[in-house]
């Protein structure tokens, strides 16, 4: 199994205010460095303000690090200029929290899932029009619907509909910004699975953040911890729930919460 | 304190382009004051140009722009042709005039406007909003120059008014008391004028801020409180409305000097109007620049004015200006 | 014991511009006693956050009660005037809101938000609110209390801004406390902190709570009874441990199944297919005669398409409203 990204070293800083002569730097990112093994999934689970969207930015190539390499599909792109970038970006696709905010309310569901490729100029006006539908109907949005705008859709659906906005370019790598936070139990549990079935099909390689550690135990592979900047613990899923060794890990662990028995309560607590 | 100093001196700059620009967009126009007296067979062009010398009309540009910026300092804001005055007394006491109609024409127009505003927001969609919004549409597409002279013909016909000036005859041997009220009937017709263009808009924005904030969640959270209905139309909705409201009272400020030519020039009010008017289609060049200065003057000060409050008011401005 | 608040047989519309009507709750009843927590636990479309706003009479104007009765301290809440709704709201019943960043008012300070509702239930002078307002605050911030009072919302953080909202709420000292989903912005430890209060409060003031959520992780440590939600209707009722850790109802039992579990045994499952719920959330414009679950559920049967399951005592403390239990 080859690696579809590795980050080493990354840093991102942020100038938090100035007053006369010096700046203040926020360092969002403090030297992070993980890798994921293509069509794997790895959970970035750590607290608001660890650093966990910075990352997803840097790694989509949305936003410059400061310093450290990004080795994406055996390419460098930390050091590419913004032309070669652009090229890069369609084959990593994100999925946000928010589908009310994410998505452009005035378009219907097919002309959001071909939007990105007008912008990427592929095809012509049928062919996109049948990979949209196509798309639409895999993420499990019946084709009555595509004529619908994002406000006659419930939270999951809109979901999907996002889902199916990021696979219409045929990404490599999907990272998901905490992409099940807001929807309801039942439908968190439909999305996931639908994740799961269009990794098993299409090869997709995930990045999956979360402060959710139940779902981030289920569906990844690896988990990696992030706290203030920096990646505190990283390993395979059941190794971190059966003994975990930093302190942030435990903290998240034991604030995850959890129903099915006192039995199952890790220790500390 | 820095985001401050940075505006006031925005404002500077901002004020040395407008007389700069005006400067060359008057010279650049054709003609100047003394065309008029060149058309005269009578006088003789040497005589023209002694007097274009005189005045210095005949010198470069920069020169001209910085002597005038030099007298400025001085407070004379140059020299009247038509007048033969030093423009900034001119100035001066017309602009005292206009001031006193328009400060009470959007003094009279605020103490309407909030109260209707308020009134149309807290009934939305019920009769009295819709009565006044019909009202205030139907306003909005009255000119004011119609406005203005509708009134002027009313006080023709009925008496009620005087027709135009600012003072009755023999207003010099009138008492105290009684020149007051001389001003203020005179004054009646011109500020009814400028009120009833200025309130349909008024109301409008003051009814569109508050209707927005009404609706807000930290409202409906405040109302699940028990916080009694008056309250919270004053104590927050308005509160929070005040941005945008604030924003349209720097507005109002800034055109105080300008907003009332047309009233003053059809009411024969001796204001900035009227002499500017006559200025600019007499080429009386520094007065036109001085008018233009002084209404810039005003409308920077209106936005700066806008600006301090909006600090004051609002807690996260004051909390970015101060990062900085 | 008289019960604090008794909810029966409620039921609630909403009407459209175009006339649809959208039934969020159809006949929901439930007791609340003094000192008791109850979890409502719900999903979107379910009616929960309906039931938060008529408890108080804080309907949007195209919302309408059209049956039932709510009964606060014996109180007949419906029929309330304004005025005395306005002295019930925050007084003797207060609501926290569900979005914090939201909730309170960008341009007051928090001191200033905390005496308001002060000043509207409580008669005391201008010295005697402020030093009630630094209490109340000091109990939920202590350290902090003296500067979180003079900032502004937009200075605090999503966990302070909840903290506040609840000051607002306990100010007047009520006896039954309103939480809709008051937990759903935050992160997981702060989360708990919130939770974590409102067990000390529970303790500290005798407090009742209704807490309303979607995750059913936050009730099991914090509510004594959970009343389930579907479609406007409690179709299942029970002490907490017995609801978790073994429901009866075919919606609490799928509901349940649907949240994957956080321990070593079952990470062998891991990546596997989790159970779902079948079909789409119901369409409440539509009032069925039958069970509402009906064309969602695992095990239902003839009679549940024609009829409407009423409530069946399992044991003293807990019902379920469903055809498979004998009533």
């Amino acid at each position: 199994m080859q690696l579809l990204l590795n980050v080493e070293n990354l840093v991102k800083r942020y100038a938090a205010g100035q007053s006369f002569g010096s700046r203040e730097f926020l360092a969002a990112l403090d030297g992070v460095s993980l890798s994921i093994q293509t069509a794997t999934t790895l959970a970035l689970v750590g607290e608001s303000g660890s650093g966990k969207s910075t990352l997803a930015l840097c790694v989509a190539c949305l936003e410059r690090p400061t310093s450290g390499s990004m080795w994406f599909d055996g390419r460098d792109v930390a050091a590419l200029g913004e032309k070669q970038q652009r090229a890069v970006r369609p084959q990593i696709q994100l999925v946000f929290q928010d589908p009310a905010n994410s998505l452009n309310s005035r378009l219907t569901a097919l002309e959001i899932v071909a939007e990105p490729l007008i912008i990427q100029r592929r095809f012509d006006k049928q062919t996109r029009s049948k990979r949209a539908c196509a798309l639409l109907e895999r993420v499990g949005i019946p084709a009555k619907k595509a004529g619908s705008r994002p406000d006659e859709f419930s939270g999951g659906q809109r979901q999907r509909l996002a889902i199916a906005r990021a696979l219409v370019l045929e990404p490599k790598l999907l990272i998901l910004d905490e992409a099940l936070s807001a929807l309801d139990c039942s439908v968190q549990a439909q999305i996931a699975n639908l994740l799961l079935e269009l990794q098993a099909s299409l090869r997709l390689t995930y990045l999956f953040i979360t402060h959710d550690f139940a779902m981030a135990a289920h569906l990844a592979d690896e988990i990696a911890v992030m706290d203030h900047g920096r990646i505190v613990e990283l390993g395979a899923a059941e190794k971190l729930l059966r003994s975990p060794e930093h302190e942030a890990t435990r903290c998240l662990l034991a604030a995850t919460p959890r129903f099915h028995g006192a039995a199952n309560l890790p220790e500390g607590l | 304190m820095r985001y401050l100093l940075r505006r006031m001196l925005h404002a500077v700059f901002l004020l040395f382009g407008v007389s700069i620009l005006t400067f060359l967009f008057s010279t650049l126009a054709p003609g100047n004051y003394f065309d008029e007296m060149r058309l005269n067979p009578q006088i003789a062009p040497e005589t023209v140009a002694s007097l274009r010398a005189q005045y210095q009309l005949d010198r470069p540009l920069p020169v001209r722009y910085a002597r005038w910026v030099n007298s400025v300092a001085h407070g004379q804001m140059g020299f009247s042709f038509a007048y033969n005055s030093p423009v900034g007394p001119l100035l001066w006491v017309r602009a005292r005039n206009t001031l006193l109609l328009t400060l009470t024409a959007t003094l009279l127009a605020w103490a309407l406007a909030l109260p209707l505003g308020i009134w149309s927001a807290a009934s939305l969609g019920r009769l009295p909003d819709r009565a006044l919004s019909w009202t205030t549409a139907t306003l909005l597409v009255i000119p004011d120059l119609v406005l203005a002279l509708g009134l002027l013909i009313m006080a023709v016909r009925s008496g009620w008014f005087p027709t135009g000036g600012m003072v009755s005859v023999g207003f010099e041997s009138l008492s105290p008391l009684n020149k007051l009220r001389d001003i203020a009937t005179h004054m009646t017709l011109p500020v009814v004028a400028l009120v009833i263009s200025a309130l349909p808009m008024l109301v409008r924005h003051i009814r569109a801020a508050l209707a927005e904030v009404l609706d807000a969640p930290f409202l409906r959270a405040a109302a699940g409180h028990g916080i009694p209905r008056r309250r919270l139309l004053y104590r927050y909705a308005l509160r929070a409305a005040a941005n945008p409201l604030i924003s349209l009272l720097g507005f109002s400020l800034g055109t105080l000097v300008s907003g009332s030519l047309l009233v003053e020039v059809v009411m024969s009010w001796p204001g900035l109007g009227p002499l500017l008017l006559e200025a600019i289609l007499a080429r009386d060049l520094y007065v036109v620049i001085g008018g233009v200065l002084l209404s810039t003057i005003f409308l920077v000060g209106g936005n700066f004015l806008s600006d301090l409050l909006l600090l004051w008011a609002d807690p996260r401005i004051r909390t970015e200006a101060g990062a900085e | 014991m008289r019960p604090l608040l008794q909810v029966q047989d409620l039921h609630v519309a909403y009407r459209s511009r175009t006339g649809e009507v959208c039934h969020a709750l159809a006949g929901l009843s439930f007791d609340l006693g003094p000192g008791e927590i109850l979890g409502v636990l719900g999903e979107s479309g379910s009616g929960k956050s309906t039931l938060a706003a008529s408890l108080l009479r804080l309907l949007p104007p195209n919302g309408i009660i059209t049956g039932g009765r709510i009964l606060f301290e014996g109180q007949d809440v419906l029929h309330a005037r304004p005025r005395e709704m306005e002295k019930l709201r925050g007084r003797r019943i207060s609501l926290i809101f569900q979005e914090p960043s939201v909730a309170l008012h960008p341009a007051m300070r928090v001191r200033d938000q905390v005496e308001e509702v002060l000043r509207a239930h409580e008669p005391l002078d201008f010295a005697a609110r402020r030093n009630r307002t630094r209490q109340v605050l000091a109990t939920l911030f202590s350290a902090e209390a003296d500067r979180i009072a003079n900032s502004y919302p937009h200075q605090l953080s999503g966990g302070q801004r909840q903290r506040v909202l609840v000051a607002q709420a306990i100010a007047c000292g009520p006896s039954v406390v309103l939480a809709d989903e008051p937990t759903a912005s935050l992160d997981p430890t702060t989360q708990q902190e919130i939770l974590t209060l409102f067990r000390t409060l529970r303790q500290a003031l005798g407090l009742s709570m209704v807490l309303i959520t979607h995750n059913p992780g936050l009730l099991a440590r914090l509510a004594d009874r959970v009343l389930v939600l579907y479609a406007g209707r409690a179709v299942e009722v029970g002490p907490a441990e017995n609801v978790l850790a073994s429901p009866q109802h075919p919606y609490t039992r799928a509901l349940l199944q649907c949240v994957p579990p956080l321990d070593q045994k079952s990470q062998a499952s891991r990546k596997a297919m989790l159970p779902v719920i079948s079909g789409e959330s119901p369409n409440l414009s539509v009032l069925v005669r039958g069970c509402p679950f009906e064309p969602r559920c695992p095990e239902k049967m003839e009679v549940c398409k024609s009829c409407d399951p009423a409530a069946v005592p399992l044991s003293e403390a807990h019902t379920v409203s469903c055809f498979k239990f004998p009533g």
